[in-house]
């Protein structure tokens, strides 16, 4: 089966927050909380165990290119975040139980069954997409839908996008779309556009994202990180590193014995 | 809405699209992404300003200028486009001596009678002739309607080279002569090369090749000028040739799944369904008489006798006879205003028993929550239908006054009846959404409870209120018991069928009650029946042509098979517009509706609007009559005289043609006029109802807008009990500048408190530059900006902005000014309860030596249409 997965265009979500309620609903989540955060119009705050999509809203005293406002230099980025579902997940490779799991779709899924709320997930993703419940302890993330896609249709968020910012379908197709997106909007002028995530050259440290964005500023700016990599990437550098320490370590010490060994026999 | 990804450019103003139509939203993002320029005009930058290309600030209540700066525009430049207007508008023809315009009276048209607070539409008519609006409302003026009607049809001089001082095109010149760029700057508060900008991109974007629409909401509609403002749209449009072709025309965007619905099948008090008039007590003292006052010689209107009749013959069946005069005297006549606020205003002087609120909640939703408290407390009896207990339904002991120990629930007499209501998913019925499109919606499942549809409630409460009276001989219960009330059931609950009230709407043949197809077909001799004739053809065949489901794939792009629209399944209006005066379209890209010169018949991608046979070149002989006056090359069907009015000789309470007049309560002098205000604004002068100066109040130096949030809807009965939605947006915020924060000393996600002189309300802060200052005539305005779905009950619960809104409305609808206000604002909450003005005044009164609000002075308005009503308070003053 071909994988699938998201190709979100910022540049056309107007905000309306249409995927979170359809996630919300679809999934039957709690919510997290009434709280107003004062930030714009943003009271979401983050994805978390019980929200799977996210709008963030960014007041820049930057234009936008293209754009032109009687308030002079502004403007308001909108984005729909959500789980990377990574080629190479960091959630993935810590999970101890084998809950989280690969799926037909290529997305990565959580099985609710298996999962003993150890935890380690949590840690692993450099997004801070998984979490854990307070209540009964699992860890919860988008699920890509896994049901609906079983059933043949498309996740509830890309249905309900209005706009079609939030695009579902083939990764392959995704990634060509978002080529021709991303060249229109060069030409154009919008020069600042590009693509988070689209691929492994663009991305090692994750291998490229099944959720890819097109973007108009830094990552940073979105509240997502420049350079993220599933931490078991780090793991052979760090243990070749700990071997020659280990090593240097042990040469040391054997030098330290005979050195000592030889001092008071003469 | 579909057309409007086929506009080159799109302008959004009095409207906040994105945030409140995101699904139609789609149509301009489609347009954008053809490369069509999107321009919004909004005092704040929002979701919509987000993806514009052009965002431009505009001071709330200034539109009418900045539209006339663009009327001046392209008159100036002559941009506007010429065959079509020569041809399709009453630009050529000539008006009458006596008309005086505002540039000549300081800010008043010929007519102003200060006694009656009205104007006489006389001195505006055409020269030699009586052309009466196309709807009948003739007793919004003073003196008698017109009872003679002539046989003209329209104007009797033209002159088609447009330079007669007196010629329409001319007069609309000079009237918009000093609303230049210079002016837009200072009266908008836009800077001169950005309003240039926007002129440029409109007038570019019209004429054969290209068009222009325009989108427009409340932020237009909720001003006490606001219906000018639509019409210095129109006039706009049909200068530059974009009313009735593709990608072009005015979009009106309604803000409820079917509030078009409710008034095409009217819930309002001074139409009947299809917008017939409703009788007047004074003048239609008989069906000839009612027929003879609203009808017309020639265009569409004139077939209005047949939908008259019809109606009649499905409310009173075969008790409506010739006659009897068709049982007319049976209906109900209108005494005077009985509009929204005029009603309420009433039930505070203790004058209205009984009060019905179904899906509707004033004391959040409308203006001045506490004058709309303190009325209730006056009735005997209220009603109220809805999904969870209203903040109107528990004003009895949940309020502000009640907090505070100013009035207590033991005190309030009104007896109330709370009935739940079912949801859309729980009952059948139809919507009429925003694009007079009919969808029916399919009951899923059944109510829970108690829990019932507004058709059962009120088809047992007529059954009842029948059985009742049943055997009176009392004339009052003559109509009532005469209703054809025969609509089968069905279920325990025994719930009315909601087909075969379409089927009664739709109309059909009395003899063998076949529905009938088209509105053409309705006779005025009792032989059809027909509840709407706007709406007949929606059971054509006898299926529900409202519950088709035809995929958008699967048919051209107008998808004239998925639900259906009135009238006649039409979805632009005036569409013959869109072909030239010999029925070929102005260009190929822009085709859409032409003749078909070898069937001999209108064609197209839309179902034409026009008589189907009729072409190009018919016309009207000397004796024609009715519809046989309209040429073939007259779009504007539902006109006298077939023509687009650029100017309005008739119709409008306020003037044939928009003028800038400032909202009741502004920051700034009117800088064209001595005339502050739209003269023909209602007002309730009361002493619950206090105003504030017309500008320079220094109680209340800021500038108030409300409007709405994507996550919730109107006073929030339908979002704030659904977490999902209420976690969104949980609490009630006003957005304000750094400036302002940094002025009054408020903090991000702080609180503050927000008066006027009618009330005060608390909210959390939002400091956003989104909300800029207005710099006008070298001062600084700030700007407050309030959502207005909050109320006291609900998961999440805040203060209603209404509450600060006073009554006064527009002339010709009745409409609330919720879009400009003036107020003061201080940082933290108020330390016990808050006050409302029906307890007794927030503020002190100021000295007299401010500016006065109109001049001249209009003087003591009596009490009637459109008049005041003396404060006659029951509960202390």
């Amino acid at each position: 089966m071909a994988a699938v997965g998201f190709f979100t265009d910022t540049t056309i979500c107007i905000g309306c927050k249409a995927c979170e309620v359809a996630c919300k609903e679809w999934n039957q989540l709690p919510d997290d909380g009434l709280l107003f955060t004062g930030m714009s119009y943003d009271n979401t705050a983050a994805l978390g165990a019980s929200t799977w999509r996210h709008v963030s809203f960014i007041e820049r005293p930057v234009p936008l290119t293209g754009q032109e406002t009687g308030l002079g230099d502004f403007s308001w980025l909108l984005q729909s975040d959500v789980c990377k579902h990574c080629h190479r997940a960091g959630c993935l490779e810590a999970c101890p139980t084998g809950a989280i799991i690969r799926t037909e779709f290529d997305s990565v899924y959580v099985q609710p069954d298996v999962c003993n709320g150890c935890g380690y997930c949590v840690v692993s993703c450099p997004f801070g997409v998984i979490d854990r419940r307070e209540d009964d302890g699992r860890a919860w993330k988008c699920t890509l839908c896994y049901d609906r896609l079983k059933g043949g249709m498309e996740p509830a968020c890309a249905k309900a996008c209005p706009t079609d910012s939030i695009q579902f379908g083939d990764l392959d197709e995704l990634r060509e779309r978002a080529r021709g997106r991303l060249e229109r909007l060069h030409r154009h002028g919008v020069a600042e556009a590009y693509l988070y995530g689209a691929d492994a050259a663009g991305q090692p440290g994750t291998e490229g994202l099944n959720a890819f964005f097109l973007l108009v500023d830094k990552p940073e700016v979105y509240n997502l990180p420049p350079d993220p990599a599933a931490p078991a990437k780090e793991a052979k550098p760090a243990w070749t590193s700990m071997a020659f320490a280990v090593l240097g370590m042990a040469a040391a010490a054997v030098g330290a014995v005979l050195t000592a060994r030889g001092g008071r026999e003469s | 809405m579909q057309d409007l990804q086929h506009a080159d450019c799109i302008v959004i103003q009095g409207s906040n699209m994105a945030e409140c139509h995101p699904v139609g939203f789609r149509w301009v993002m489609a347009a954008k992404s053809r490369g069509a320029k999107v321009i919004h005009v909004d005092p704040r930058f929002t979701r919509t300003s987000a993806v514009a290309d052009l965002h431009v600030p505009i001071r709330a209540g200034s539109d009418v200028a900045f539209l006339g700066g663009i009327i001046r525009y392209a008159i100036e430049g002559e941009r506007w486009f010429r065959d079509y207007v020569l041809h399709y508008t009453n630009a050529p023809s000539l008006v009458c001596e006596d008309f005086k315009d505002t540039e000549d009276l300081d800010g008043l048209f010929s007519g102003w009678n200060e006694k009656d607070g009205q104007y006489d539409p006389a001195s505006w008519a055409y020269e030699g002739t009586d052309v009466g609006p196309a709807a009948g409302n003739r007793e919004h003026f003073t003196g008698q309607p017109h009872s003679e009607r002539g046989t003209q049809s329209g104007a009797e001089r033209f002159d088609f080279t447009l330079q007669h001082p007196r010629c329409v095109f001319q007069i609309l010149k000079r009237h918009f002569s000093r609303y230049t760029p210079e002016l837009v700057e200072e009266v908008c508060g836009v800077p001169k090369e950005l309003f240039l900008k926007v002129a440029e991109a409109v007038c570019a974007n019209s004429g054969r090749e290209r068009t222009t629409a325009f989108c427009y909401a409340v932020g237009w509609t909720q001003h006490s000028t606001g219906v000018q403002y639509i019409r210095t749209a129109s006039i706009l449009q049909l200068l530059l040739g974009n009313i009735g072709r593709p990608g072009g025309g005015i979009m009106a965007l309604r803000g409820h799944a079917s509030i078009q619905g409710s008034t095409d099948i009217p819930t309002l008090y001074d139409i009947l369904p299809g917008y017939l008039p409703s009788p007047k007590d004074k003048h239609d003292t008989s069906f000839e008489q009612y027929v003879k006052l609203n009808d017309s010689p020639s265009g569409w209107w004139s077939e209005f006798p047949k939908y008259a009749v019809s109606l009649l013959k499905a409310w009173f069946g075969a008790a409506a006879t010739k006659e009897n005069g068709w049982l007319f005297d049976a209906l109900p006549r209108l005494s005077g205003d009985h509009s929204h606020m005029t009603t309420v205003a009433a039930m505070a002087d203790g004058e209205v028993k009984g009060y019905f609120l179904m899906g509707e909640n004033p004391t959040v939703g409308s203006m001045h929550g506490a004058l709309h408290r303190k009325a209730m407390r006056q009735l005997d009896w209220l009603v109220v239908r809805d999904f969870a207990v209203t903040e109107s339904a528990d004003f009895w002991r949940d309020a502000p006054e009640i907090e505070r120990g100013e009035v207590r629930p033991e005190d309030v007499p009104t007896e109330v009846f709370f009935f739940p209501a079912a949801t859309h998913t729980e009952k059948d019925g139809a919507f009429t959404n925003t694009q007079r499109l009919l969808q029916w919606h399919h009951k899923a499942v059944e109510p829970p409870g108690d829990c019932r549809s507004e058709l059962h409630f009120l088809y047992h409460l007529g059954r009842r209120l029948k059985e009742l009276h049943a055997g009176s001989a009392d004339p009052r219960d003559q109509g009532l018991l005469a209703l054809t009330w025969d609509y089968p059931v069905s279920g325990e609950s025994e719930e009315p069928s909601a087909e075969a009230v379409l089927h009664e709407i739709n109309g059909f043949r009395v003899a063998d009650r076949q529905p009938v197809g088209q509105f053409t077909d309705l006779k005025d001799d009792g032989s059809t029946a027909c509840g709407c004739w706007i709406y007949c053809g929606s059971y054509k065949d006898g299926v529900n042509q409202t519950a088709r489901r035809k995929p958008g794939r699967e048919q051209p792009w107008v998808a004239l098979e998925w639900g259906w629209a009135w009238p006649a399944n039409r979805h632009m209006l005036y569409n013959r517009a869109s072909a030239d005066p010999e029925g070929r379209p102005w260009s190929e890209r822009k085709r859409y509706v032409w003749w078909d010169d070898e069937k001999q018949h209108w064609t197209g991608h839309d179902t034409p609007d026009f008589i189907a046979d009729r072409p190009p070149s018919y016309r009207p002989g000397k004796d024609a009559r009715g519809i046989d006056t309209l040429a073939g090359d007259n779009p504007f069907v539902m006109q006298g005289d077939g023509l687009g009015w650029l100017y309005a000789p008739s119709g409008l309470a306020d003037g044939p043609l928009p003028t800038h007049y400032e909202p009741q309560e502004g920051v700034v002098e009117n800088l064209l006029y001595g005339q502050q205000c739209n003269p023909g604004r209602m007002e309730w002068l009361r002493r619950d109802n206090p105003y504030h100066r017309p500008w320079d109040d220094p109680r209340f130096p800021y500038l108030i807008t409300t409007y709405r949030l994507t996550e919730h809807h109107t006073a929030g009965a339908m979002s704030r009990w659904l977490t999902w939605l209420s976690e969104l947006q949980p609490e009630m915020f006003c957005e304000v500048s750094p400036e302002l924060a940094r002025e009054k000393g408020l903090t991000n996600g702080g609180w503050a408190t927000i008066t006027t002189a009618r009330g005060e309300i608390e909210a959390r802060v939002l400091v956003t530059e989104r909300i800029p200052p207005l710099r006008i005539k070298g001062r600084t305005i700030q700007q407050i900006g309030l959502p207005y779905h909050w109320g006291s009950k609900g998961r999440v619960r805040g203060d209603a902005a209404n509450e600060l809104i006073s009554f006064v409305a527009d002339p010709n609808v009745s409409i609330q000014e919720s879009k400009a206000l003036t107020g003061a604002i201080e940082a933290g909450r108020r330390s016990r309860g808050r006050r409302v003005v029906t307890s007794g005044p927030l503020v002190p009164a100021l000295r007299s030596g401010g500016p006065e609000r109109d001049l001249p002075v209009v003087g003591h308005k009596p009490v009637g249409p459109h008049g005041i009503s003396e404060s006659r308070t029951q509960e202390g003053d």
